[in-house]
């Protein structure tokens, strides 16, 4: 960045770890090709041709609710290292991706925790070791970092992080509005290297439906540089054209598309399948001996050929006929 | 009476009878989603409930996991972003939040991101702000429910992820956030709190059943200043406990906790 802002009041120390240049990923986006043509391919050839060692990844979801679950396993049997990373409520998936220790720098909003359900322990280690460098935000900070990059513009400014040492650990920007003489936290635009975001339905180009709450997921998906897509099921482009008002992200920003039916197990795909708590409480526990731990990734991931084995491996269509009840409530309905 | 009811249904209760009719409450998991069930069920039937993932208005047929899980968004009126739901707050349409965290002080500033060490290489490392900041920030009454012990209340947060009234005064205000917003009140198991309207330091306006203004002292790491009058927390009402135990909390996850 050049210079300073005459009328910059204040400046977080935190270090920011992507570049807010919007002239900068114009030219990327510039060079993305616009061309309508099949994108599906096999998760592990998406993870192996779009997501690099030191590259900035940002996932979709909130919070292990139709978070890219399948794709994370991915990333750990492909060994990615040093990335960065949006902790921008990240739960389970933050507690696989540092059991795999592929991350090596994250803006955080919420780490570690799993919100009702407890903190991960592996997590916590990995982020009490020193070795992961650390700027902190809060989920609004974040949300507005990437409606900045979506925006095509470098910063978007708001009211949050003002008086706390949140603000102290970011790399925010207190400037005065031009306008009223108030404060106003800058948010820095966050351009990913690569998103990944599941989704309930989307073509082979890359259209997308995501039902229930987005997160930031239509901002993040254009904000990224390279978007791939997993879905719970692939839909034709007819009957995309057929209800445009519901597509959430649209072909030209994606590079993959991956139809991954449950791909956000054990979380909960919202009017799809609940979560397997059994399954995640099963993960919380086995974290708190390492080397209980190394056995249980290494049946739950390492030696699992794709995500469908890992299903297999703990419960198969049984379980996820359950977890689809659960999702809907049935047990009240036969409880009536 | 005290025998009839254990200390996390008494904080539930009573933090559930501030949120008024016809007024919108932003809360995570956790006991102040129970608070603010509760109040829909026994009080304030129009009583709108946000979540920071995105959903507004949901009718909840159990207790989420997460803010962003299914039932957080059952049956809601829109479900959106967390952009477009902070900017409600941001608006100044959200009237209540509640809050908790790790460590709080006597200006109600409260941390949730690390405890000892120091920041890039943390003794114990929490979940950081989350929505809390943003909802410190901007809704108009910040609420706090939380157990009270001397390692909670603290003379000094190691890190303030959200803002309280910060170093007390017009601080607040003067660091640029919302004129009107701020901490409100602090439900524990011993005793309700406000904040003094000059210095906005902490103090007791009540405490609760079976505990004594000294127990209260006792477990507070900074001197809490006290209200002319101290009154007696209302306990919880047989109605309010059979709507908690029967609709809110049917298999107990919060409240068969403490």
């Amino acid at each position: 960045m050049d210079g300073g802002v005459s009328s910059e009041i204040q400046r977080g120390k935190g270090e920011l770890f992507t570049d807010p240049d919007p002239d900068r990923a114009r030219k990327f986006f510039r060079q993305k090709s616009r061309l309508m043509k099949d994108k599906t391919m096999p998760l592990s050839k998406a993870v192996e041709a779009f997501v690099h060692d030191g590259d900035y990844l940002a996932l979709g979801g909130f919070g292990g609710n139709r978070a890219p679950i399948a794709a994370c396993h991915e990333i750990l049997r492909q060994g990615r290292k040093r990335m960065g990373l949006a902790g921008h409520t990240t739960t389970h998936e933050f507690q696989i991706l540092s059991a795999g220790e592929v991350f090596d720098r994250v803006d955080v909003s919420y780490i570690v925790g799993l919100e009702a359900r407890g903190l991960s322990p592996c997590a916590r280690r990995y982020m009490q070791s020193g070795r992961v460098k650390v700027t902190e935000w809060s989920n609004y900070a974040i949300s507005a970092r990437l409606k900045a990059a979506a925006m095509g513009i470098p910063f978007v400014p708001t009211r949050t992080l003002l008086g706390t040492d949140t603000f102290e650990q970011s790399a925010c920007i207190i400037m005065e509005c031009p306008y009223t003489g108030k404060k106003l936290s800058l948010q820095p635009a966050l351009y990913p290297d690569v998103a990944v975001i599941h989704v309930h339905e989307a073509d082979v180009f890359g259209n997308c439906r995501i039902r229930g709450i987005l997160k930031s997921d239509n901002d993040l998906a254009c904000a990224a540089k390279r978007v791939i897509i997993t879905c719970e099921r692939l839909i034709t482009n007819e009957e995309i054209r057929q209800s445009p008002s519901e597509t959430t992200i649209p072909y030209f920003l994606v590079d993959a598309v991956c139809e991954v039916p449950f791909g956000n197990y054990p979380g909960n795909m919202v009017y799809e399948y609940f979560s397997d708590e059994e399954h995640l409480k099963e993960w919380l526990k086995v974290e708190a001996d390492p080397e209980t731990f190394t056995e249980f990734l290494q049946k739950n991931i390492y030696g699992c050929k794709d995500h469908h084995d890992y299903i297999n491996k703990n419960g198969g269509m049984d379980k996820m006929l359950k977890l689809r009840a659960m999702e809907h409530l049935l047990y009240k309905e036969a409880a009536r | 009476m005290t025998d009839a009811y254990n200390p996390m249904e008494l904080m539930i209760c009573v933090a559930a009878r501030e949120l008024l009719d016809g007024s919108t409450v932003a809360v995570g998991t956790g006991a102040p989603c129970a608070a603010a069930m509760l109040a829909q069920k026994a009080y304030s039937p129009n009583l709108s409930v946000i979540f920071e993932a995105g959903s507004l208005c949901p009718l909840l047929p159990e207790m989420p996991i997460s803010v962003g899980d299914s039932r957080a968004g059952h049956k809601a009126v829109m479900v959106t972003t967390m952009g477009a739901v902070m900017e409600t707050c941001a608006r100044g349409y959200v009237d209540y939040t509640f809050l908790g965290g790790a460590q709080i002080d006597m200006y109600g500033n409260l941390n949730s991101t690390y405890i000892g060490g120091t920041h890039q290489k943390p003794k114990v490392r929490f979940p950081g702000s989350g929505g809390a900041n943003d909802f410190g920030s901007f809704c108009w009454k910040m609420m706090v429910l939380t157990v009270q012990d001397k390692r909670r209340f603290v003379e000094k947060c190691d890190f303030i992820t959200t803002p309280g009234w910060l170093k007390g005064g017009n601080s607040r205000y003067e660091a640029g956030l919302p004129e009107g917003t701020g901490p409100y009140k602090v439900f524990t198991n011993m005793a309700v709190m406000d904040f003094d309207s000059e210095t906005r330091r902490m103090r007791v306006i009540s405490v609760n059943p079976g505990y004594t203004i000294k127990d209260v002292e006792d477990n507070c790491g900074f001197e809490l200043l006290k209200a002319p009058k101290i009154t007696e927390t209302e306990p919880p009402t047989e109605e309010e406990l059979r709507i908690l135990r029967d609709d809110v909390d049917p298999h107990r996850y919060l409240i068969g906790r403490s």
